[in-house]
């Protein structure tokens, strides 16, 4: 047989799809490579010479004894080292769609570094699956995982509880887990926000039970299976985009600048009628503006200036109204000096720069970080310079509690204070995933040493979805 | 449950590419274009508003050009769009000399395409570089030439030949040169001075793809660390680099082949006719039928036939293979690419059929 795509019954009339971004993380050995395989294999996005590469390897390893068969894990293995050694060392990338969804798939690995790929994998992801041997139930790293999921906000939450051909489809088996998931989940407040949900689904990836179809060896279990749940679940977009305010950070201006200098014109294009165009170009990152409506200019340092949209550019074509993810170009009714960096926001929202950063920090590199410590903050489309004044202490993803601690190193995740060295237009991440978000760098060598995540002031009003 | 034993034909071009026989019959392929990626086609939009008259006339695609909602949300077309224009932004603004790589393959045209979007009505604000293996096909060149022209960019070329010929490069055994890229290359971003590269890979290429990031730092020798790569967070992207090193940049690093063949639908994108169905002079060899040309010659037992073929991939023409096709317009390909059951560089290329590990291996050595 073949693994011919499945087309639409009838590709002229179908809907264009919408993109879903998830992610998957588990612990060692719980079958997360058997699971991104299966739900590849079966979603018939593996071809056939992907597959025979596959089968080929197999062979030559004697998977599956004398009844031969296929490693799905292989498929998600990219690196020689990966093959070589039958661990996955970095997150890989995976696409695959149906006829309502195209899917990118954040492979997380789930070995050493294992906070930093979780991190890396939830920050742009809509969903995250989270795997757990039905055999060993909730671990300790099941927590971490969770916890982590929490403080990244993401959407939903999917606990597959994996393996359970091996414990001979026992519901006992699987309620039990369902418990303490919810448990857990209870005491992280994952669900509570009215935002972020937490599913659990029992499933085989090896044998394929509830990944795409339904299985009728679960007769207990009356849930949608995970492709299903991955099919419906709306996007963090969708959820979010009535919830927030317009924010729009100036990547560059576009300024052609006319007969002053014809040539940075596109060619064909009329050099006369562009002499004294100049658009804000950007990616919305929060919520959506229309033409003819108020804005703020946030220039840090500066009082913000407030104007209107006179036009919404989109590569020669002008548009009414745009929402968060669309990259376009604003242009303003009132001439203002406005540069990369400013932030164009909804006139009357407007957040308050700021140079003191309260933040948690996921901490992502072996050098650790210490007090007193200089690095860069990369943020929207800024990035200043900042000295850490104090680490007021670290998470113990287990407990959920926040210990003393002076330093933060790899994998850690804690709350510290810097002290910026211009201001910057913060917000509390728990209301805005990507204005409350920034990098945290090594001024040296330029490499990423943490995800930050921004926290109200210390004194101003805590959100208690917040108190982890 | 699935049967997961399968067999495939050994024969790539055989086992590839079933395409439904196009309804509207033989087209000769000059029209291969096609003229009907309008409306009621997947990810075909209508203007949310009407442009001005001259932005429209001077920009062909306008009238496709503009993103709508579909219930509350971007197509998944229109939400890669944006996320390839916002990190090609943000290399321009973060960077001093960027250049995209442009080999007028279908790629690194949906790149060049997403940058003249990015910064209309503005220029496309840096050149493109093209590193010539002096294997190519002449359409594919004079294609490239008139894309410059047309958009009034500058051209860069780094030439394999001029390094075999000055004795820096050896010709392999195989007479493949793709591989043999990577040295014009490197010489090419260090004489320039490049700091930021464009490139057209995309992760669902290869294994090793999958693994690469978005912006990518390579040091003075070109070199990929994928044991040491930075995380990368949010649409956050770190570019900083040190004196000698430099980033690669793959923005469109998150599309598929079918999504780079809708786009090229939708927004009416030209490229090359041998993307098309097409009569080529033909001979098989490891599995693929190969063009009769210059630099790749049949062998006397090698029988030389014509046949019906496109390309799924362009490159060096002494390793790229066609494959069988009666797709003479995108929509045709579309459709074709939608039910292939091969991946492209499984179907096209035989260097990638050298070893599990040749594109990560090439890609350590500073390829792209």
């Amino acid at each position: 047989m073949t693994t011919a795509a499945v087309l639409p019954a009838d590709l002229e009339t179908a809907l264009p799809t919408t993109l879903f971004r998830f992610a998957t993380a588990g612990s060692v050995d719980d079958g997360k490579s058997t699971l991104v395989g299966r739900l590849l294999h079966d979603s018939k996005a593996i071809l056939a010479d992907q597959l025979d590469a596959v089968a080929r390897t197999s062979a030559d390893r004697g998977f599956g004894g004398d009844k031969g068969g296929i490693d799905l894990a292989l498929l998600t293995d990219g690196l020689r080292a990966e093959r070589e050694q039958g661990i996955t060392i970095d997150v890989a990338y995976r696409y695959f769609a149906t006829d309502q969804r195209s899917f990118i798939l954040a492979d997380c690995p789930g070995h050493v570094q294992y906070t930093k790929n979780t991190v890396t994998g939830a920050s742009t992801a809509d969903a995250v699956v989270v795997l757990i041997d039905a055999r060993k139930g909730v671990l300790e790293q099941t927590r971490r995982h969770l916890s982590v999921l929490q403080l990244l906000r993401v959407a939903h939450v999917i606990v597959a509880v994996n393996k359970i051909d091996l414990v001979d489809f026992s519901e006992s088996v699987f309620r039990d887990i369902e418990a303490e998931v919810q448990q857990v989940g209870r005491e992280l407040g994952l669900g509570s926000d009215g935002i972020s949900d937490l599913l659990v689904i029992p499933v085989s990836a090896l044998d394929g039970d509830n990944v795409v179809e339904r299985s009728g060896r679960t007769p207990w279990y009356t849930g949608p299976a995970l492709l299903e749940v991955l099919e419906t679940l709306p996007a963090a977009d969708e959820l979010e985009s009535h919830l927030e305010s317009f924010r729009f950070p100036v990547q560059l201006v576009i300024r052609p600048q006319g007969a002053l200098a014809p040539d940075a014109v596109a060619a064909g294009l009329d050099v006369e009628a562009f002499r004294d165009y100049r658009a804000y170009a950007g990616q919305i990152t929060e919520g959506s503006v229309k033409v003819g409506e108020q804005v703020s200019v946030l220039t840090p340092g500066q009082a913000p200036r407030t104007t209107t949209v006179a036009g919404i550019d989109f590569a020669g074509a002008s548009l009414e109204e745009a929402a968060a993810p669309q990259s376009v170009a604003i242009r303003l009714a009132d001439e203002f000096d406005v540069a990369r960096g400013d932030t164009i926001a909804a006139a009357g929202t407007v957040c308050e720069a700021s140079a003191d950063l309260y933040a948690a920090l996921c901490w992502l590199s072996p050098k650790p970080l210490r007090e007193g410590q200089k690095v860069l903050v990369k943020h929207g489309t800024r990035t200043v310079q900042a000295m850490v004044r104090s680490v007021s202490g670290k998470l113990d993803l287990a407990t959920f509690k926040l210990e003393g601690a002076s330093s933060l190193e790899l994998n850690d995740i804690g709350h510290a204070q810097l002290r910026l060295a211009a201001p910057l237009p913060l917000e509390n991440y728990l209301h805005h995933r990507r204005t409350g978000a920034f990098l945290v760098i090594d001024p040296l060598d330029g490499n990423t040493l943490a995800a930050g995540l921004v926290k109200d002031h210390p004194g101003d009003h805590e959100d208690e979805r917040y108190s982890i | 449950m699935s049967n997961l034993s399968t067999t495939t034909a050994e024969f790539a071009s055989a086992a590839d590419a079933a395409p439904a026989p196009s309804p509207r019959g033989i087209r000769p392929s000059d029209d291969a274009r096609g003229s009907d990626s309008g409306s009621g086609l997947p990810n075909a939009r209508k203007l949310a508003s009407g442009p001005s008259a001259d932005a429209l006339d001077a920009t062909p695609w306008a009238a496709s050009a503009a993103p709508a909602l579909q219930a509350g949300r971007l197509s998944s077309l229109d939400t890669l769009e944006s996320e390839a224009i916002h990190i090609i932004r943000e290399v321009v603004a973060e960077f001093e000399k960027p250049a995209l790589l442009f080999s007028g393959g279908k790629d690194s045209v949906v790149m060049l395409h997403l940058a003249t979007k990015a910064f209309w009505p503005g220029k496309v604000p840096f050149p493109v570089l093209h590193v010539d293996t002096g294997h190519n096909f002449p359409e594919v060149l004079d294609f490239r030439d008139r894309t410059v022209e047309r958009l009034g960019l500058k051209l860069v070329v780094g030439s394999v030949q001029e390094f075999i010929d000055r004795g820096e490069l050896a010709e392999r055994a195989d007479g493949t040169r793709n591989p043999l890229q990577t040295v014009p290359l490197l010489d090419a971003i260090q004489r320039n001075k490049f700091d930021a590269v464009f490139g057209g890979g995309r992760r669902d290429e290869d294994k090793a793809r999958a693994k690469e990031r978005i912006l990518s730092l390579r040091d003075e020798f070109g070199q990929w660390d994928p044991r040491n790569q930075r995380p990368e967070l949010w649409n956050l992207y770190n570019g900083r680099h040190t004196v000698g090193q430099h980033v690669r940049a793959f923005p469109i690093s998150n599309w598929t082949e079918l999504d780079i063949w809708r786009y090229i639908e939708r927004e009416n994108i030209e490229l090359p006719g041998l993307y098309y169905a097409h009569e080529r002079q033909v001979f098989a060899r490891d599995g693929m039928w190969r063009a009769v040309g210059e630099v790749s010659q049949p062998r006397p037992d090698e029988d030389v036939i014509t046949k019906t073929v496109r390309y799924r991939t362009v490159g060096d023409m002494s390793c790229t293979g066609a494959v069988e096709s009666n797709a003479y317009t995108v929509s045709d390909v579309v459709v074709e690419v939608a039910a292939s059951t091969l991946t492209e560089r499984g179907a096209t290329r035989a260097d990638d059929r050298i070893s599990e590990a040749a594109m990560e291996d090439r890609k350590k050595d500073g390829y792209f």
